[in-house]
């Protein structure tokens, strides 16, 4: 096989050569986390080198925008990422407000808020779950998914829909905060931040997990910034970079919140555990936002007049906002009609799939299950 | 046993003709099939069905609670279940191995039963090598499992039959070499001797007979879990990496069976641990009666050992699993040099203490060892209660 053209001479001690095994790791494998395949070359328990072979998920999400107009596309954001669909969906609002030069409420900008910061704290469950799974510890995986479903719970009642929420609009959100819904929400703020200390001590500084996690896959910051990791990822790196603090958008400067970035306290900067950390000091950030967001919420509309049949003016607009793995741009570029001439999106797993056969390469058939957990890739987030 | 056979083959029996060593033969085979089927597959089902109920309430779960009360019959239900299934040979795999290799699993696992003493009348053969015959049939284990990896013909499972075969030959040292102290200190290698020597109460048992005692018994349990491909150390079947390891071809009964071993093998682990360190079936001498004496015996060492299985279920839904060379670095780096350390040290404390200051040491060692273990459950009471405290109906969803 020639995939990447790269061929790894595997040469023993004494002149005693092995052959190469060539696995295929997915696209039904139980840690990819969904579709996604990997073209592995094992020398016994060693890997040689680790090809992702993308797009087994491809749905065209961004030609169907083509096809079905601003309005329309919405629900469609929901699945570029529905592990945090929030996100996409403000990112789609948002390029269409900046094209069309519609001001959202105040009230409006703090639903979304809300609504995109719990969803961020339900995407990291997930991702600090699976990771713990993918390590072999299944506990913590149940434990992560039991808070993620109070937030489901949550969200269910702001919006009718638990993964897939199609909760925002061009010019605001769909529906106002229920009534009696903050005073829940600041509720499983109470109950949840003390259980992440208690997520820590139950797996996170865990002997055999940090044993598993430190000094693998580690990405210094200029090689993070070389092959274009946003998010976590980069912060894991120890790059201080957040779209929510550098690029301000939405209410974001109103709110006081840090920005967590990797320090190698159980190993290298940059290595597994840097970005596993990161996620999890990003969830008390989070919590930090809410709290602010909920005790401010203004008073006011939560929808601005938008036409029903959508014509921005004939121009592009790019985005960029921070979605629960990353900076992420929207683009689309409109001919004046009810169509978008072209949609692009631009997602951080995608870029983060483009690492893992450089930092695979020599590691053990089991850490290449902790790089990919550890990059927290979500399959649909890389096709689109 | 040899009475009745002889009975039965002698004048006016049942099998009056037939030539006593066949007639031996087939009685032993008979009893083996009853406790087979009596004991020790229900057993391992039984095993099968608690290590979910514990998982899921560790995991704030529920667990498979259906059939029966509290689901105690899932086994059964599972092992219906996976009989009527189609049993899948691959076209590619090796029909032979393939075919033969649960079994061999199977055996393994099943042939340690015949020397595990449940009481001071109830075991099948007490061998004069007991322990010994028990490490040799566990080694039967990996060459099923080597087998079912390389005959599936598939990548993963070779995978996993061979890291199978690297951790289970490993560990047996540091195993093997944590039962010696045990047999230095009886001079007998029979289980019923091993217990025999041993009394009802704590401070006669092997664990807190010395300091080297105490370590070498968890040596013993941390190498038999790795034996017993359990987490921390289920590599061979490590589902996160190789999707089944190496029964990832199988299907049906066989691959019931792979599971049968397992949870069986818990039960053995748990066994023998009672057998070497904990006094095995002693009790206090409390009644004449063989028939009562040997129930008690025998609901002491059932107790004893499914406590140790609790302790692995609890471990497995605890802990992470470890990588192949840090599996392998944990046994010939740190595990075999304190066998061997222990086992000199066994040797030395039986030529140096003198006799009245060996109990003096072993009254202490209970002490000790009670002191930890009031501890650490103090330490769960509390995490148990604090997360009690917080145990507030957050259950939003209007619809439910």
């Amino acid at each position: 096989m020639s995939l990447g053209g790269y061929d790894v001479e595997v040469q023993r001690p004494g002149g005693l050569a092995t052959e190469e095994m060539t696995l295929n790791m997915g696209p039904q494998h139980p840690s990819t986390h969904g579709v996604l395949r990997f073209i592995v070359k094992a020398d016994g328990e060693v890997m040689r080198e680790a090809i992702p072979d993308v797009g087994y998920l491809h749905r065209s999400i961004e030609k169907i925008a083509e096809k079905v107009g601003y309005h329309g596309f919405m629900p469609y954001t929901d699945r570029v990422d529905y592990v945090a669909a929030m996100p996409c969906n403000q990112g789609w609002g948002m390029v269409c407000e900046k094209l069309a030069g519609i001001e959202v409420p105040r009230r409006a900008e703090y639903c979304r808020v809300i609504a995109v910061e719990l969803n961020r704290i339900a995407s990291h469950l997930l991702s600090v779950g699976s990771m713990g799974m993918d390590i072999g510890a299944y506990t913590p995986f149940t434990h992560a998914l039991r808070e993620r479903e109070y937030i489901n719970d949550l969200l269910e009642e702001l919006c009718g829909a638990r993964l897939t929420f199609n909760y925002m609009r061009i010019g605001g959100v769909a529906w106002d905060l229920p009534p009696d819904w903050v005073p829940k929400a600041v509720a499983f703020l109470d109950r949840f931040e003390p259980l992440i200390d208690e997520y820590n001590a139950l797996i996170s500084y865990n002997k055999i997990y940090v044993e598993r996690l430190a000094n693998v896959a580690v990405i210094s910051a200029a090689e993070a910034i070389d092959y274009n990791l946003v998010g976590p990822n980069l912060r894991g790196s120890g790059v201080k970079y957040d779209v929510r603090k550098d690029m301000p958008y939405s209410v974001y400067p109103e709110f006081e919140f840090d920005v967590p970035i990797g320090t190698g306290e159980v190993g290298t900067v940059g290595d597994c555990f840097d970005r596993y950390i990161v996620r999890i000091r990003e969830m008390n950030q989070s919590c930090r936002i809410l709290r602010q967001a909920l005790a401010g919420v203004p008073e006011g509309p939560v929808l601005t007049k938008v036409p029903r049949k959508f014509k921005p003016p004939v121009g592009d607009a790019y985005i960029r906002l921070e979605s629960a793995r990353g900076d992420m741009g929207w683009y689309c570029v409109s001919d004046g009609s009810e169509y978008p001439y072209r949609v692009k999106i631009r997602t951080g797993s995608f870029t983060a799939t483009s690492i893992i056969d450089k930092v695979s390469r020599g590691v053990m058939l089991a850490d290449l299950i902790a790089i990919v957990a550890s990059f927290d890739l979500v399959a649909p987030e890389i096709d689109r | 046993m040899k009475q009745l056979v002889l009975q039965l083959t002698g004048e006016g029996g049942l099998l009056a003709g037939v030539p006593y060593p066949l007639a031996a033969a087939l009685a032993m085979l008979l009893f083996g099939a009853i406790v087979v089927f009596v004991f020790v597959l229900p057993v391992a089902g039984v095993t099968s069905w608690l290590e979910r109920r514990v998982w899921a309430r560790i995991q704030s779960r529920v667990g498979p609670n259906r059939v029966g009360p509290q689901g105690f019959l899932q086994w059964l239900a599972d092992g219906i279940k996976n009989m009527l299934k189609e049993d899948i040979i691959p076209t590619a795999a090796d029909r032979i191995l393939f075919s033969i290799a649960p079994y061999l699993v199977v055996i393994g696992f099943i042939a340690t039963f015949a020397v595990i003493p449940f009481s001071s009348a109830l075991v099948i053969a007490d061998l004069n090598i007991g322990i010994l015959y028990v490490t040799a049939v566990t080694g039967l284990v990996v060459v099923g499992v080597l087998m079912a990896g390389w005959a599936s013909n598939n990548k993963w499972s070779l995978l996993g039959g061979i890291r199978s075969a690297a951790q289970i030959v490993s560990y047996e040292i540091p195993a093997a070499l944590s039962i010696f102290p045990i047999v230095l200190l009886t001079g007998t290698l029979s289980m019923q001797g091993i217990i025999q020597a041993q009394g009802w109460a704590p401070w006669h048992w092997f664990l807190f007979h010395n300091p080297f005692t105490f370590t070498a018994f968890f040596i013993f349990f941390v190498a038999a879990l790795a034996e017993g491909n359990r987490t921390p150390f289920d590599l061979p079947e490590a589902e996160s990496e190789l999707v089944a390891g190496f029964c990832t071809e199988y299907s049906g009964m066989r691959y019931l069976l792979f599971f049968l071993a397992e949870w069986g093998n818990l039960y053995v682990i748990g066994a023998i641990v009672t057998t070497l360190f904990l006094g095995g079936w002693q009790v206090p001498h409390v009644t004449d009666n063989p028939f009562v004496l040997a129930v008690l015996q025998f609901g002491v060492f059932f107790l004893k050992s499914y406590f140790w299985v609790f302790i692995a279920m609890w471990v497995r839904a605890t802990l992470p699993r470890v990588r192949v060379d840090q599996l392998m670095s944990l046994c010939w780096l740190y595990m075999v040099p304190i066998a061997i350390v222990n086992l000199v040290g066994t040797a030395i404390w039986m030529m140096v203490v003198p006799a009245g200051l060996d109990r003096v040491v072993q009254m202490l060692m209970t002490l000790g060892g009670a002191a930890i273990v009031v501890g650490f459950f103090g330490r769960v009471r509390f995490h148990l209660r604090r997360a009690k405290l917080r145990d507030v109906d957050y259950y939003y969803n209007p619809i439910i």
